[in-house]
């Protein structure tokens, strides 16, 4: 079933100045509840722009968004509430941390939604724990933590609200190989956990690759692809030119295949390539 | 080759709260940068990486021991003018670094700073986003610009004093590939047509493959140091610090335990692919 639905979407910047121009346009697409859906383009080709029409931080310039089969500015002054359900983590949350506490700050949320009492401390403490912040830090102030730290905290924040969709723009950006692994896997585990739909929006092919379930190319204001990571990665060409990476495994995989060595072009993974290897050492695949 | 960089016995310590024991970030850190160089620094996050890139151009000074830039010491006040027009800094954010309203005006603020005459500072600036590849946006509001081109912006900022020595101090870290591409590819040719030393801080282990030398840093000293081929094929040790290894070493070192005759140490897509093509056909041959 999707639970959020994108129809002709076209969003446009500065109309009637000089500067006018299309961020989005004529963007379509369904997300089907409980998908992890990686979403990567070049800058400027939309992502931003799209996912702040999801929550209605942005309204479109033609064109609807249906959440759970309704239009979410059906009801303009109802907007706060889609906020509540479609979760939104910017670039680089930390800097919006603000409150003395961590404690205080992840409960923001869910006190603006009327939670309190036994329910609001529930929920700030399952979405800590989700999110990876030990129960003594949350005492402390958020200034106090680590970038990674901080990240969690922020995330956090958004996670209190218990939203149907969380959306995450380059949650990983800027942290080391190890913190990288160890946010994603956090949100891993609350997507299997909590069965919630997450939108993963990412430059890095390789985080995009071992985790979503579908991914959406987005080139200048318009959707190129629209699949599973194999059929996405087959046209590794097509990526490329559009000014995309691809997995590094891909690339070698392709530069194989220019000299002569028949691997499946739609690998991503070095386990993958590694069996396509020794299995044409043993003679399995030729002919 | 001359010196452009050499630390002596750097101890450094950021102050730390009342009563609390002051953290060590550089425990003991002696290196020579060499002129004309390309040297990544690599470490996870609290290697110390940035706390060392932060005293080659005296934004932070020895707490013990000493840092010289082409002979001057940068403890010594009057020189940190001239210590600073020789090594420039590039940080991660770009929204940190940008100080006017039109992107020319920007990047002409150091030139400008240092008393560089009007018609050959409008040569430097033009030269410096050429060097970006922003020259169209020389009219351009900063704040109007994505993450990637703000910071091509900083980055032609620096340029444009032509400092001997540019650090880099995850300046990568918010651009999308093709940004990415496009700073490395700059920074490179900055290194080889003009000769300009080049320290780049990073978490991105394929930005290093082309660089003279790679230094790893772990608990505030340099944990390996030498090529990029001598580093990456220490796979358990870069594990050991939290780092990953590139996938060519990753899938060449699969395919070496399973007896396919690789070298370790070819790093490049297509060197890594050239290898394996190569032990293919042999192993194809003696079957």
């Amino acid at each position: 079933m999707s639970i959020l639905q994108v129809k002709n979407l076209t969003h446009t910047y500065g109309i009637g100045t000089p500067f006018q121009r299309s961020a989005v346009e004529d963007v379509s697409f369904d997300v089907n509840e409980g998908e992890f859906l990686g979403i990567i383009g070049h800058t400027g080709s939309g992502k931003s722009t799209l996912i702040q029409h999801l929550n209605g931080l942005l309204k479109p310039t033609s064109g609807q968004i249906l959440l759970n089969g309704k239009d979410i500015w059906a009801e303009p002054k109802k907007i706060r509430n889609v906020r509540f359900q479609v979760g939104l983590v910017f670039q680089y949350p930390e800097y919006q941390l603000f409150e003395e506490t961590v404690y205080k700050d992840i409960s923001f949320g869910p006190l603006n939604m009327g939670k309190t009492g036994a329910e609001l401390d529930h929920c700030v403490r399952e979405a800590a724990r989700l999110a990876g912040i030990r129960d003594d830090q949350l005492d402390k102030s958020p200034f106090e933590l680590s970038g990674g730290q901080k990240r969690r905290a922020a995330l956090a924040g958004v996670l209190a609200m218990e939203p149907q969709v969380l959306i995450l723009d380059e949650p990983t950006a800027g942290l080391d190989p190890a913190g990288r692994e160890n946010l994603m896997a956090n949100i891993r585990d609350y997507h299997r956990n909590k069965g919630t739909t997450i939108l993963l929006v990412s430059h890095s092919m390789d985080e995009i690759a071992r985790n979503a379930d579908r991914i959406l190319v987005l080139k200048s204001a318009h959707i190129l692809m629209d699949g599973p990571p194999p059929e996405v990665f087959a046209r590794a060409e097509e990526l490329l030119s559009a000014g995309l990476d691809v997995p590094q495994v891909t690339r070698i995989a392709m530069a194989l295949r220019a000299r002569g060595v028949a691997v499946n072009p739609a690998v991503y993974t070095a386990e993958a390539l590694e069996k396509e290897i020794l299995a044409l050492r043993r003679g399995e695949k030729r002919c | 080759m001359p010196e452009m960089i050499q630390t002596e016995n750097l101890r450094f310590a950021y102050p730390a709260d009342e009563g609390a024991k002051p953290v060590l970030a550089l425990q003991g850190v002696d290196i020579t940068i060499e002129k004309g160089s390309f040297v990544v620094i690599l470490g996870h996050n609290g290697s110390g990486k940035s706390t060392l890139a932060k005293t080659f151009n005296a934004v932070l000074l020895p707490t013990e021991g000493a840092v010289y830039v082409e002979g001057l010491d940068t403890r010594d006040e009057n020189q940190l003018l001239s210590v600073r027009q020789r090594v420039g800094m590039v940080f991660q954010n770009p929204d940190n670094q940008i100080v006017a309203n039109v992107v020319e005006e920007d990047v002409a603020f150091a030139p400008e700073n240092l008393g560089v005459p009007t018609a050959e500072i409008r040569q430097r600036v033009d030269a410096a986003l050429r060097a970006v590849g922003m020259e169209e946006f020389v009219t351009h509001a900063p704040h109007l610009l994505s993450g990637g081109q703000k910071q091509r912006i900083a980055i032609a900022g620096v340029v444009a004093m032509e400092p001997a020595c540019i650090v880099l101090d995850e300046a990568t870290a918010m651009l999308d590939p093709i940004g990415r591409r496009e700073v490395l590819t700059t920074v490179h040719r900055l290194n080889r047509e003009k000769g300009v030393t080049v320290v780049l801080i990073t978490h991105h282990m394929n930005e290093a493959e082309e660089a003279d030398r790679v230094i790893v840093m772990s608990e505030g000293r340099p944990a390996i140091d030498g090529t990029p081929g001598e580093v990456f094929t220490q796979i358990s040790a870069l594990r050991a610090m939290g780092l990953t290894v590139p996938d060519t070493v990753d899938l060449l070192d699969r395919l070496q335990k399973n007896g396919l005759p690789v070298p370790l140490d070819a790093l490049s897509v297509e060197a890594c692919a050239e290898a394996i093509a190569k032990a293919l056909s042999k192993t194809g041959q003696e079957g």
